[in-house]
């Protein structure tokens, strides 16, 4: 599967869309294939502040919970509630209308640390 | 070999095709410094004639209470079982199976659980039930950790009124660390309740004054209390919820057929004994936690949950659910380490309340409250009981014997009365605070539907002539 | 050419009308009612202190007819022991005897109340000291408390009497190890505990990771959690050098007993140095399932320990005579009253039916009947830990994922057309697409035999015809559920339609 190139990617499969100094932040086509049908996402809300590296949510299937892990720092100005009432969006459409929040972006340097959408899909491949 | 329907000449069948000359060659992996050596020490096993015999012999050594007359209370509750609910517990499809974890073959399980959680949140007002927790005590200790988990606060206040056994229980699992009890409110001896305002120049302790030192996740209060007493629920939620905790209620699930609700008064989680709704006295156990919430906190609660959905046919079909908040999948962040539950009882419970139905449960409770209201009239006609307090009581009510207990239940069990509960002997691992204001010598009485007018009766008379 | 059982459960599919109990009956049906009162009634409100319910209270208003109607048909659609084998892994579905359920009934038991004198009680306290003699015997562990509830239960107890240990030496600790095959129990009550988890991998047999181990192992460390036979079905044959690791440091070895049905009479936990341990009664004694629960989990302690158990406990007085009593440095109690008194009563006529010779038997039958089955599928399909098992082995559906698409899953929900339970399914989590399968020592070889031709039939299935698991089952009462609905939409209850 090849991961759209026009966003970054944590090793912990989120993607970052970054939009003038707003990143929007999501999982991975890979990561939502993985869970299987996502019934429930616990997410912030907006004004907490992210720290590289914190888990700032969980996303839940049937049989299993994953952690959300922030791939880069700032404080979140909008989250997106209709997965609320819809999580399923997530396997639908996870890098668009499954978004999950978005992040005011406080170092453009931290997304040197992520990887471009072919590193991901050669990363997701060995791992 | 007992209830191993493999024989000697299949046994050899087996060890052929595993290519082994003898059953031990498959321990040889126990080092040898560990093997048992010679077998175990312990008699020989017993015929089924030997065994039926040994444990009627057992059986008959002991003097059940519900053979005789009895008013024994205080956590346990002798009520009568309806026929029915021990033909359904003998189903074998019920009680030899598995956890429902493959719901397609567990219907019946899955079914008769949700009618099960149904019946719960009617009894108690609340929007969801689990599928059962072991007793009243550990459902407590689960809504305090729960309540810990949604305030994100880690104090408890447990009322002193809460039955001994289960402040015990509290105790001892918040020794444990996950959360810790802060002061208790004094027990009110003009109530037989909790004080829930201190007043001026006494050292009694009012749940205001807990709940002021802020910091509180949840007020546990069981009411009726351990004495048979109601406490304030209605004063107490108000404080409660303005202080920023959870009100928990552990109440009576008979009493319910007839009593408001902890819902009506606020309160977040219900719990209690569901032990009276079906399931034998038993020496005090498998009893039944009944555990309720909120709808807007159903994934901090703990247990087992069934919900309804359906299968690729459209059928209606029954589900073990929201298992992401369960061990098995959070590990060391579940809400509970709770796997195997009371299943068989939850399903006694769903079995007994259909039996009745609210207006068989209606006509229970009022015969129990009005049979332990007669008895306590009678015992005080007697003149050798005192009451304690003037206060509402449901079907368990407190007095103090003018003598000394022991004798007097030694006494009247030799004339075929089991005379109630004495309170010291259950406070005496874990003080409520009413003793000794209230009296030394307090004993306990419940009466049920299953008590005869004739028979309490008679027991008063006993009474008055000791 | 596999014949269908006959005691197929659902074989007829049961797809009529299906109701709730509270669509059933009318409003002025009618099953027990309360006696006559013979006694004079006050008003409720003013007796209960103005406490009478106005809340609605809506419950089922059916006849006896109806009721038994209802769970007869309810338990067509469950399928139990008796109804067929349940290979489950770690479960120990064996049969539950019916002496069993007649004992559990007698006044002389149920009718009980806890609180009742002493000397009233004498058969069941005898009944219960009994049994903890017993346990001991078999665990090798001398200090028993029969109060927890369920082996979860059981393992929190006893690490809190860990706890309590560390404490009374003034050396608190707040770390457990577990290895990664570790039920999810385990880490569950290490939280309920106050303390951390700290998990370390497996070796490549399957084993623990002695190196990983003794690394992991420091002055912090409270306890090693292990389950021997593991719960991939092996003997850790390093377990001496492995308990002596743990004491080394000054922590507790605990083992969980689930898997107790391997070894009884053959080894003893406490002889291989483990501190203290549960024992499922509803596994290894018989004790049924009840569609899940009740349990008891008693716990095994040593000497050293005992003192810190739970109470009350039944105890054997100077006179003969059975009393209960408090250990003397007890950690309190984890529950009301005593412990599941009419479990402790199915376990202990399962012991004494069983006897030490009965109960070593179980062991070896056990054993051999899980090889058995291990030798006829390990061709069919990857068995990872080839040697000889113990009890229960493990097997990996990731060729049939491999080669034909079709996951453990689907092969598990069309176990269930042919008339059997699956395995545990996805457990442990060590092993790809997992099986564990664990027959009991109470299958009949043609059950074992059947099992194994089942399963045989569906990798042959899972090759020609990989569509036809994907949508399994097709003969039981419902189908594939919507798990992720049910999920995503709670229906927890019934609500009345509104009047």
């Amino acid at each position: 599967m090849a991961h759209p190139s026009d966003r970054k990617y944590s090793n912990e499969h989120e993607w970052v869309l970054v939009q003038g100094d707003v990143a929007t932040i999501g999982i991975s086509d890979f990561a939502q294939d993985q869970l299987g049908e996502v019934v429930y996402v616990d997410l912030p809300s907006a004004g907490d502040v992210l720290a590289t590296g914190d888990s700032f949510g969980e996303i839940e299937s049937v049989k299993s919970v994953s952690e959300l892990f922030a791939p880069l720092s700032g404080e979140i100005v909008e989250v997106n509630s209709a997965l609320g009432d819809t999580p399923e969006t997530v396997n639908s459409d996870p890098h668009g209308a499954g978004w999950m929040v978005k992040v005011k972006l406080e170092d453009a340097a931290q997304l040197d640390a992520l990887m471009s959408a072919e590193e991901y899909d050669a990363f997701i491949v060995e791992g | 070999m007992r209830y191993i329907p493999v024989t000697c000449e299949q046994r050899e069948t087996m060890l052929r095709v595993v290519g082994v000359a003898d059953v031990d060659v498959l321990f040889d992996v126990i080092p040898e410094a560990v093997r048992v050596v010679g077998g175990l020490d312990l008699p020989e096993g017993m015929s089924e004639i030997e065994l039926s015999s040994h444990l009627s012999a057992l059986a008959d050594q002991d003097i059940a209470a519900s053979e005789l007359v009895s008013f024994m209370g205080a956590g346990c509750y002798d009520h009568y079982v309806p026929s029915v609910v021990n033909h359904v517990l003998s189903k074998p499809e019920f009680f030899t199976a598995y956890t429902p974890y493959q719901p397609e073959v567990s219907q019946g399980t899955l079914q008769a659980i949700y009618e099960y959680q149904s019946m719960i949140c009617a009894l108690t007002g609340m929007d969801v039930s689990n599928a059962s927790m072991y007793d009243g005590a550990t459902a407590l200790v689960e809504a305090a950790l729960m309540a810990c988990r949604v305030t994100r606060r880690s104090t408890v206040v447990c009322l002193p009124t809460v039955h001994p056994e289960w402040q015990n229980t509290l105790a001892t699992y918040s020794d444990a660390g996950q959360f810790s009890l802060c002061d208790q409110p004094s027990a009110d001896v003009t109530t037989g309740a909790t004080v829930l305002a201190s007043a001026a120049h006494t050292a009694l302790l009012g749940l205001a004054e807990v709940l002021a030192k802020g910091d509180v996740a949840a007020v546990l209060v069981q009411s009726p209390n351990f004495f048979g007493s109601f406490e304030d629920l209605e004063r107490m939620a108000l404080m409660t919820h303005e202080s920023g905790a959870l009100l928990v209620v552990a109440t009576n699930p008979v009493l319910l057929g007839i009593m408001e609700p902890p819902s009506v008064y606020g309160a977040d989680i219900v719990v209690g004994e569901g032990q009276p709704l079906g399931s034998a006295t038993s020496f005090g156990g498998p009893g039944l936690g009944f555990f309720t919430c909120r709808q807007e906190h159903v994934r901090q609660m703990p247990g087992r949950i069934v919900g309804r959905t359906v299968d690729v046919d459209g059928a209606m079909a029954f589900v073990l659910t929201l298992s992401t908040r369960e061990q098995h999948i959070r590990r060391e962040k579940a809400t509970s380490n709770i796997c195997s539950n009371h299943a068989l009882n939850a399903l006694a419970a769903g079995a007994y309340l259909s039996a009745v139905g609210e207006h068989g449960l209606a006509g229970i409770a009022r015969s129990c409250v009005a049979k332990a209201h007669y008895l306590r009239e009678q015992l005080l006609a007697t003149g050798r009981f005192r009451a304690p307090w003037e206060a509402a009581f449901g079907y368990e009510f407190a007095l103090e014997f003018l003598g000394d207990v022991r004798s007097m239940q030694d006494t009247l069990l030799a004339r075929g009365f089991f005379a109630g509960v004495d309170v010291s002997d259950v406070e005496a691992e874990h003080a409520t605070g009413m003793l000794p204001a209230a009296g030394d010598n307090l004993v306990l009485f419940a009466v049920t539907e299953k008590n005869t007018r004739a028979e309490m009766d008679a027991f008063a008379k006993e009474v008055a002539s000791l | 050419m596999t014949e269908k059982l006959a005691h197929a459960p659902g074989a007829a599919p049961v797809r009529g009308p299906r109701a709730l109990i509270f669509e059933l009956g009318a409003p002025e049906s009618r099953c027990v009612e309360a006696p006559p009162l013979d006694v004079p009634m006050g008003v409720v409100d003013d007796l209960l202190g103005g406490r009478a319910r106005r809340a609605p209270l809506v419950l089922p208003n059916v006849t006896e007819l109806e009721i038994m109607r209802h769970y007869a048909h309810l338990a067509t659609m469950n399928f139990g022991v008796d109804s067929g084998m349940y290979p489950l892994g770690s479960c120990t579905m064996k049969y539950n005897p019916r002496i069993n359920e007649d004992a559990c009934r007698l006044p002389g038991f149920a009718g009980l109340h806890p609180y009742q004198p002493e000397a009233s009680a004498q058969g069941a306290l005898e009944l219960m000291s009994g049994l903890s003699d017993v346990l001991a015997e078999i665990s090798g562990l001398p200090g028993i408390t029969l109060q927890p509830a369920a082996g979860a239960h059981g393992e929190l107890t006893a690490l809190m009497v860990f706890r309590a240990a560390h404490t009374a030496r003034g050396d608190a600790r707040r770390k457990v190890i577990i290895p990664d095959t570790a039920h999810g129990t385990n880490p569950a009550s290490v939280s309920m505990c106050g303390w951390e988890t700290v998990t370390i991998p497996s070796n490549e047999q399957g084993e623990v990771d002695v190196e990983a181990l003794k690394a992991a192992l420091d002055s912090d460390t409270a306890a090693f959690m292990l389950t021997n036979p593991s719960t991939i079905g092996l003997f850790d044959s390093q377990i001496v050098e492995i308990t002596e690791a743990v004491h080394a440091v000054g922590a507790y070895a605990y083992c969980d007993g689930a898997n107790l049905n391997a070894i009884l009479g053959k080894a003893r936990p406490g002889d291989m140095g483990f501190d203290a341990m549960h024992i499922n009664l509803h596994k290894t004694f018989s004790t049924p399932h009840g569609g899940g629960g009740p349990g008891s989990g008693p716990v095994c302690v040593t000497e050293e320990l005992a003192p810190f158990l739970p109470g009350p406990l039944s105890v054997e007085l100077e006179d003969g005579t059975f009393g209960l009593g408090w250990p003397e440095h007890t950690i309190g109690r984890v529950r009301s009253f005593y412990g599941n008194f009419g479990v402790l009563v199915r376990a202990y006529a399962y012991v004494c039916a069983l006897g030490g010779e009965g109960l070593t038997e179980v062991a070896e039958q056990a054993v051999l009947s899980a090889n058995y089955l291990k030798v006829l599928l390990q061709d069919a399909f990857e068995v990872p830990y080839g040697r000889t098992c113990m009890h229960e082995f493990v097997m990996s559906g990731a060729r049939q994922k491999r080669e034909n698409g079709v996951r453990t899953l689907d092969m598990a929900k069309r176990l269930l057309d042919y008339g059997f339970h699956p395995p545990t399914v996805y457990f442990p989590m060590l092993v790809e697409e997992a099986m564990m399968i664990e027959p009991t020592e109470t299958e009949p070889l043609a059950a074992l035999d059947a099992f194994a031709q089942v399963m045989l039939t569906i990798a042959e299935e899972a090759a020609s015809n990989p569509e036809l698991l994907k949508h399994a089952p097709y003969t039981t009462p419902v189908r594939r559920l919507d798990e992720a609905g049910a999920a995503r939409n709670p229906d927890l209850r019934y609500r009345p339609p509104e009047a």
